[in-house]
């Protein structure tokens, strides 16, 4: 390669680049492609051998089996049960971060406490809180599982809050305080609007871990307030017929999260990393 | 200036109050009330609240079981995490430089990361049969005769099956977090295009290696907790078989909880785990500087 000109060996190197993007692009994605064809396969062609690559014809019949048995409800129950526990989250979250970044309420200590109890690991919390929840009876209730995602889902939020809170400059609250808003004026009126796109942008993280979430909802639900996640794992114990369910009920569960990411790519950085880059 | 820092005295406080409060009675409650139950008796079939003292604590050291899912999660945490870590480096690099097309690509590669685990843990499943998978017809085709390896159940796979799902999923997490964090580097320190080998490795070692090594540990410090506490991959994949074989510690609490409902030892165990973690994460924060 001495002799080539700069600009052969430039695009040589693109060609390659491009050559290994695609291998990547095709190891990461077949598995997702692999779900959705059979959740569009018929049962013979999910049990061909040697397997069929793609399914010959699209049909939703794997779909409608789960909305005429009720499974399908699951996907409401977690949607129910993520959007309302977000929701609180955003506004109890958003405020006591407001506290932490302009008054240092409870100096570091209280910010590092904080997002210690998102490290901690969920199996541990789960079994006391499954004693605490029979004592309450808010086992299989929505309540139950709401206050849990709320609460679990308010370290993300106040750290990603406090950051982009940060970010707004003090004078805009300075001036609002001397045109004579009060303290809670200047949050609804300038604190969130000002942090706009850093609210929705955390709320839709916040959405997607409360719905991606398993293991709460195996310990906490019963048959009431099942999510999707857990009505996947329904179909493990069967034997290979149940195959269809698997993957229409995984395809069901994903679409929303893609397609709520889709829509905020130049939010993912941040949100994923608990911005720990500023994305 | 004056006007915000010095608010109307409680303010402050009751901003931050349902937030603790929430806090408090998820996290903190539910901890105090299995403490109590880990210095008892109590299953979840007899309910002997007498006190028994560390009879549980004490039976952790005897639980071999425990140990071994110890083992297991850390198994995977050594193999899994440093693969994750270059191959999203290496991935950061290659998308490092503008190309058409770009942001659809990483955009695609990113897809693992965002689905549930349990789902990951589900396509995988389905992917890895013996018979109706493609990954065992793909193996044949490069071996020449049909390959029925069962690899969620053959002892000598399930590891390798354990750790291809979790690096799928996990390795856009690191790719992502690297590919911003070296965007913010000097450009003509990181195009290995123009540079030779031996300046380039020179220059990421004392260079960009620095430079980005805030941003990696937190990206580490994430991973490492997630692998810590791994489940649903595993709990989609094996559910911890065969025998014992895959059980993590955090399966093996569950199975402890909830399986064989021994409430009491349940707890001992979980406050081993959060004793564990929270010697390593206060280590972790104050070393990283994260407290700032």
């Amino acid at each position: 390669m001495k002799g080539a000109p700069f600009h052969r060996r430039k695009e040589t190197k693109l060609v390659l680049r491009y050559l290994m993007a695609a291998f990547l692009v095709v190891i990461f994605v077949f598995p997702i492609y692999w779900l959705f064809a059979i959740s569009f396969k018929t049962p013979g062609e999910i049990f061909a051998f040697p397997p069929v690559w793609y399914p010959k014809s699209i049909q939703f019949n794997n779909y409608a089996v789960l909305f005429k048995d009720g499974d399908a409800k699951t996907v409401g129950n977690s949607l129910v049960l993520s959007s309302v526990s977000t929701f609180f989250a955003m506004i109890f979250g958003t405020i006591a971060a407001y506290s932490l970044a302009r008054f240092k309420t409870g100096g570091e200590n209280l910010g590092v406490w904080i997002i210690s109890q998102r490290m901690m690991p969920p199996v541990a919390i789960a079994f006391p809180i499954f004693l605490f929840y029979v004592w309450l009876g808010w086992v299989d209730t929505y309540i139950g599982l709401i206050i849990l995602y709320t609460a679990f889902s308010l370290p993300y939020v106040i750290w990603m809050m406090r950051g982009y809170i940060e970010e707004i400059p003090l004078e805009l609250e300075e001036s609002a305080l001397i045109d004579g808003c009060n303290r809670w004026e200047v949050l609804w009126k300038v604190v969130f609007p000002m942090a706009r796109s850093g609210l929705f942008a955390t709320a839709v993280f916040t959405f997607v871990f409360s719905w991606n979430d398993f293991l709460f909802a195996l310990v906490l639900t019963r048959t009431e307030v099942t999510t999707y996640t857990v009505q996947v794992t329904h179909y493990f114990g069967g034997q290979s017929n149940f195959w269809s369910k698997i993957a229409a009920m995984s395809v069901l569960g994903t679409i929303p999260v893609f397609i709520t990411v889709a829509t905020l790519q130049r939010y993912l950085v941040r949100g994923i990393s608990m911005g720990a880059v500023k994305g | 200036m004056a006007a915000i820092a010095h608010p109307d005295r409680n303010f402050k406080y009751w901003l931050i109050l349902p937030a603790v409060f929430l806090l408090l009675l998820v996290g903190l409650f539910p901890l105090i009330f299995s403490l109590v139950v880990s210095f008892m008796r109590v299953t979840m079939l007899e309910t002997d609240t007498s006190f028994a003292g560390l009879v549980n604590y004490v039976q952790l050291f005897h639980d071999a079981r425990l140990w071994q899912s110890l083992l297991h999660t850390l198994l995977i945490m050594v193999i899994a995490l440093p693969i994750e870590l270059l191959l999203g480096l290496a991935m950061a690099y290659l998308f490092l430089d503008r190309m058409p097309g770009r942001q659809l690509l990483v955009s695609l590669l990113v897809l693992p990361t965002i689905i549930s685990p349990i789902v990951a843990g589900a396509t995988w499943r389905l992917l890895f049969d013996n018979r109706y998978g493609p990954i065992n017809q793909i193996i044949g085709w490069f071996a020449g005769h049909p390959v029925p390896a069962l690899w969620t159940v053959n002892p000598g796979l399930v590891y390798p099956a354990i750790i291809f799902c979790e690096i799928w999923q996990w390795t856009p997490f690191m790719f992502l977090i690297l590919l911003a964090a070296l965007s913010n580097v000097d450009r003509s320190l990181t195009e290995a295009a123009e540079i030779d080998g031996a300046r380039f490795w020179r220059s990421f070692r004392y260079v960009v290696l620095p430079a980005i090594f805030p941003v990696m540990s937190i990206a580490i410090l994430i991973r490492g907790l997630d692998l810590f506490r791994i489940f649903d991959i595993i709990w989609a994949l094996t559910a911890g078989g065969p025998g014992t074989m895959t059980e993590t510690i955090s399966v093996y609490t569950y199975v402890q909880g909830f399986k064989q409902f021994e409430s009491s030892y349940t707890a001992a165990i979980a406050f081993l785990v959060i004793a564990l973690l929270t010697v390593i994460v206060t280590w972790a924060i104050r070393r990283m500087g994260l407290a700032k």
